[in-house]
């Protein structure tokens, strides 16, 4: 979700770029991919961004920030999403494939213990001090998330009502999620749209007159 | 089996409109796993959220939890299968044909209208964990504290959760 004025630029065909690009082997890519999803606590897209662009030189940073972008618009996991793509783009659908269990499989098998140690201790008066200690900081940091997210938002006056407007109808109206996000992301798109084709329009005007 | 196909069917449904990540669905999560279908309780839930939180990987990994508390590893699969797996077909074919729709006029508008839902989206997720865990005044303190710190200081967010699981163990909160 970014929304940096200093948007990546897309690499043109044949450029340069190409030259970093070569090819690794798909058991290379699963232990990569391993590496990064075991290391990652709190966000894993900053790690996979430094191996594949500054460590493994598998691509340029152009290229990952044009990726980026589709992972970001559409919905889903962020990571998994650039997985596939990062995957697909070495070595098609196998590739996909095993960079994503790649990312996922490690993590996976880390949380089923995790798991079975809360069914086995989750009763303790001392594990549920522990998690709920936990929950109260977690709480803290997606707080902080919308803060900083909300702080990249353009023209706030505008666009951060609809931020309250989705609290209130998920939290007190306690409404379905999808319906209620296709009617507002239908709202919110349709006016960046208006704002976005009368600014271009007000350009146009201004170019002419001068 | 009707359960885990359940589990799945739900689960896909959420990735579609999962804009803004995982993060931004644990709401959703929340209503169709603890108020519609009642798999689990408020507590549990806000117990699986710490044990992810505290866990390395990919933040979507907390569906796991929840399927493996719904139907035991079977069900941590399945969760995981069906947030992972619809986006992923989607975007495999999509992939090569991106670089079309990136200056389109409708690409921008939708990426600044999912922005601010996001944003409402994350917010409802930090509200309900702490309504979840049954947080009493202590406990939103330090969930304000990390907050206020978190904003103005760029420590790793494992110190947060260390600093959480201290207070909770020395019965801070």
């Amino acid at each position: 979700m970014s929304n940096s004025p200093a948007a990546p630029v897309a690499p043109e065909p044949g450029s340069p770029h190409q030259e970093l690009s070569r090819q690794p082997g798909l058991w290379e890519l699963f232990l990569a991919c391993s590496r990064v999803g075991l290391s990652g606590f709190g966000g894993v897209l900053p790690l996979l961004r430094h191996l594949l662009v500054e460590e493994r030189r598998l691509m340029s940073g152009a290229d990952f920030n044009a990726l980026l972008g589709l992972c970001q618009f559409l919905p889903g996991s962020n990571v998994v999403n650039l997985a596939v793509c990062v995957g697909a783009r070495f070595h098609g659908a196998r590739g996909a494939i095993v960079a994503t269990s790649g990312l996922l499989l490690g993590p996976f098998l880390v949380m089923m213990a995790l798991a079975t140690a809360y069914g086995v201790w989750g009763h303790l008066a001392v594990v549920q001090d522990m998690l709920r200690g936990i929950a109260a900081a977690g709480a803290g940091l997606l707080f902080a998330t919308a803060l900083k997210m909300a702080r990249n938002v353009p023209e706030r006056w505008i666009y951060l009502p609809f931020a309250a407007l989705i609290l209130v109808a998920l939290v007190i109206l306690r409404l379905p999620l999808p319906p209620l996000m296709l009617a507002l992301l239908g709202m919110t798109g349709l006016i960046a749209y208006r704002r976005a084709r009368r600014a271009a329009g007000l350009a146009t005007t201004a170019k002419t007159d001068s | 089996m009707a359960l885990l196909a359940d589990l799945f069917l739900q689960f896909s449904i959420l990735t579609v409109v999962a804009f803004g990540g995982i993060t931004a669905m644990l709401p959703e999560l929340h209503r169709v796993v603890v108020e519609q279908r009642q798999w689990m309780d408020e507590t549990t839930f806000a117990h699986l959220f710490a044990i992810a939180q505290a866990a390395p990987g990919p933040n979507l990994l907390v569906v796991s939890l929840i399927g493996w508390k719904v139907a035991g590893i079977p069900g941590a699969i399945a969760a995981t299968l069906a947030i992972s797996l619809p986006m992923s077909l989607v975007i495999f074919f999509l992939y090569r044909h991106w670089e079309r729709f990136r200056d389109a006029p409708w690409r921008e508008a939708i990426q600044t209208g999912v922005a601010p839902l996001a944003v409402g989206l994350v917010c409802t997720s930090g509200w309900l964990i702490g309504a979840s865990a049954g947080l009493d005044l202590r406990g939103i303190l330090l969930t304000l504290a990390c907050t206020g710190l978190m904003s103005v200081r760029s420590w790793h967010p494992l110190w947060y959760i260390g600093a959480g699981a201290a207070a909770g163990a020395l019965g801070l909160v």
